[in-house]
């Protein structure tokens, strides 16, 4: 596994995805934060991240699925999945490694936004007027937002060899589990399921999360969401040996 | 034995790819996997190399079956893929070190790349990176990363596509002296090559077995006639020709040159010189035309 994942961060550093992606998403998130008049920090008034990370799921919805989309549909088109699956290693390991990869790379794309809390913690009209437990409730509600739309990209990029499509199912199932399971349940169609759809997505825990509250339930939601994908993803690799 | 397939047959939907084929594989000997295209030889091979599952039958390698031990399997493999895939933004060390990192090869790993690289005569391209390769070199990278581990079987799936004649060359011996102590197993359509490197040839057609035998036996079994290539200055009537002595059919190649068959044992050269004499005709040319295991696999394959 740690092999793959070292080939994977490897892939992403010597080609321009780790930069470009990471650069975008400071860039996006700097405007949103500080220039943007509707979302900006300083207009708002108030010592609080919550702009960041309100705006952190929308973008990582689309960045993620760009830097998965070629983990497995690139090996699938080039045949170099047939080099892999032909080694000493199994098709978990392999899996494992892409994932690990996308989850660093949404962890090195979060560590320079802390730069934005030491802003806020500065200016704030007593310094250090801030919620600092709802900001590390937040960070690692953002970080498990991200692994699990990494997990999404991972098992997209295996239904398809072809990148493009691989990316746009990606950014549909982010976007469906992430917002479409509370917009369905808003329509109130089904009476009391109702709740228990608000508690399928992802942005029902990831609010909790960001309360500052880790509540087991939350972390198990999003750990069981991981695997599932993680799992979906074996599957399909392993519908070649049907 | 160390690649032993029992029965195995291979279902693709409703095609028959692989139909219970059985054959062995020695160390020490090198096999010729023959077949015309879509007769089965790279499914076979996939399977060997664990990478699909077969529909029934058996396969092991080394002793390891190639479903309940896969793992085992592939770490006694080196496989070399028949488009020969690889990470072509990746440099060629940097390649060959990843495929060392998947068989965790540890300490040895820089002496066996040097080694390899040594071997499968990269040293001027070490330092590139694969895109930048023409398309020999590649498939000598592929043919390292096969052998980097030092593997017991070698599975090499048309090995020498893309070389130029000298490379040709150089990878047959390679190949011939890996055969030595490994076990090898290798398809290709060129005959000459399987003539000169193969122990044995295994030919399969439409996913059947037709030929299973040392490649001396199989080259002796041809029967039937010998061909000579002759050329004359003038031309000459066809029926003259069949009067020499011994000549069984006489057919016009081109211009003034004819390919005249004997039966396998008279040598007719002499016959055909002396009638030369006698009708007054320069014999320009005359050579044997070597009926090779090209006819043989023609005549195995085609129906």
């Amino acid at each position: 596994m740690y092999i793959i994942l070292k080939k994977e961060i490897a892939v992403f550093l010597n080609s321009l995805i780790a930069y470009i992606t990471i650069g975008v998403f400071l860039i996006v998130m700097g405007l949103f934060l500080w220039i943007f008049p509707d979302t900006n920090l300083l207009d708002y008034g108030y010592a609080s991240l919550d702009s960041l990370f309100n705006i952190a799921p929308w973008v990582f919805m689309l960045l993620i699925p760009a830097i998965t989309m070629r983990f497995f549909s690139e090996e699938k088109k080039a045949g170099t999945i047939e080099l892999l699956a032909t080694r000493p290693i199994t098709d978990l390991q392999i899996i494992m490694g892409k994932y690990f990869a996308g989850v660093l790379l949404v962890l090195f794309a979060l560590i320079p936004t802390i730069i934005y809390y030491i802003t806020i913690y500065q200016l704030g009209s007593t310094v250090g007027n801030i919620d600092t437990g709802s900001v590390i409730g937040s960070y690692i509600g953002l970080l498990l937002l991200g692994s699990a739309f990494v997990a999404v990209g991972v098992f997209a990029s295996s239904l398809s060899d072809n990148q493009i499509v691989s990316f746009v199912i990606a950014i549909f199932l982010c976007f469906f589990c992430y917002a479409g399971f509370e917009s369905i349940s808003s329509l109130q169609l089904f009476g009391k399921i109702d709740n228990f759809l608000v508690q399928l997505g992802i942005n029902a825990h990831y609010l909790s999360i960001s309360r500052g509250v880790l509540d087991t339930r939350d972390v198990v939601y999003f750990l069981s969401f991981i695997s599932l994908f993680i799992v979906l993803t074996k599957t399909v690799l392993e519908s070649r040996k049907w | 034995m160390s690649v032993i397939v029992n029965h195995l047959s291979k279902i693709y939907g409703t095609q028959k790819a692989v139909d219970s084929i059985s054959f062995e594989a020695v160390p020490g000997k090198i096999l010729g996997f023959l077949g015309p295209n879509g007769a089965g030889k790279s499914t076979t091979m996939k399977i060997l190399t664990c990478f699909i599952p077969q529909s029934s039958g058996d396969a092991s390698v080394c002793g390891f079956d190639v479903i309940k031990d896969s793992l085992s399997v592939r770490k006694n493999i080196g496989y070399l893929p028949e488009s020969n895939p690889l990470y072509t933004d990746m440099y060629v060390k940097e390649y060959l070190n990843f495929i060392a990192g998947m068989h965790k090869m540890g300490k040895e790993t820089k002496l066996r790349i040097e080694e390899m690289i040594d071997k499968t005569g990269l040293v001027r391209e070490q330092h590139k990176k694969i895109s930048q390769l023409s398309k020999g070199y590649r498939q000598r990278v592929g043919l390292a990363q096969a052998m980097l581990h030092n593997p017991k079987v070698l599975i090499l799936d048309e090995p020498t596509t893309g070389l130029d004649p000298n490379q040709l060359v150089e990878i047959r011996a390679l190949i011939k002296q890996l055969g030595k102590e490994k076990t090898v197993i290798l398809s290709t359509h060129i005959m000459q090559e399987v003539e000169a490197v193969c122990d044995r040839i295994v030919i399969i057609n439409k996913g059947i077995l037709v030929a299973n035998e040392d490649t001396k036996v199989l080259q002796s079994k041809k029967e039937g006639t010998l061909g000579f290539k002759v050329e004359f200055d003038k031309a000459v009537n066809q029926n003259q020709l069949k009067g020499i002595r011994g000549i069984l059919q006489a057919s016009n190649l081109q211009g003034n040159t004819w390919l005249l068959s004997t039966d396998s044992k008279s040598d007719a050269r002499t016959e055909i010189f002396q009638f030369a004499v006698q009708n007054q005709l320069v014999l320009l040319s005359i050579s044997k035309e070597e009926q090779s295991l090209e006819t043989i696999f023609r005549q195995l394959t085609s129906n």
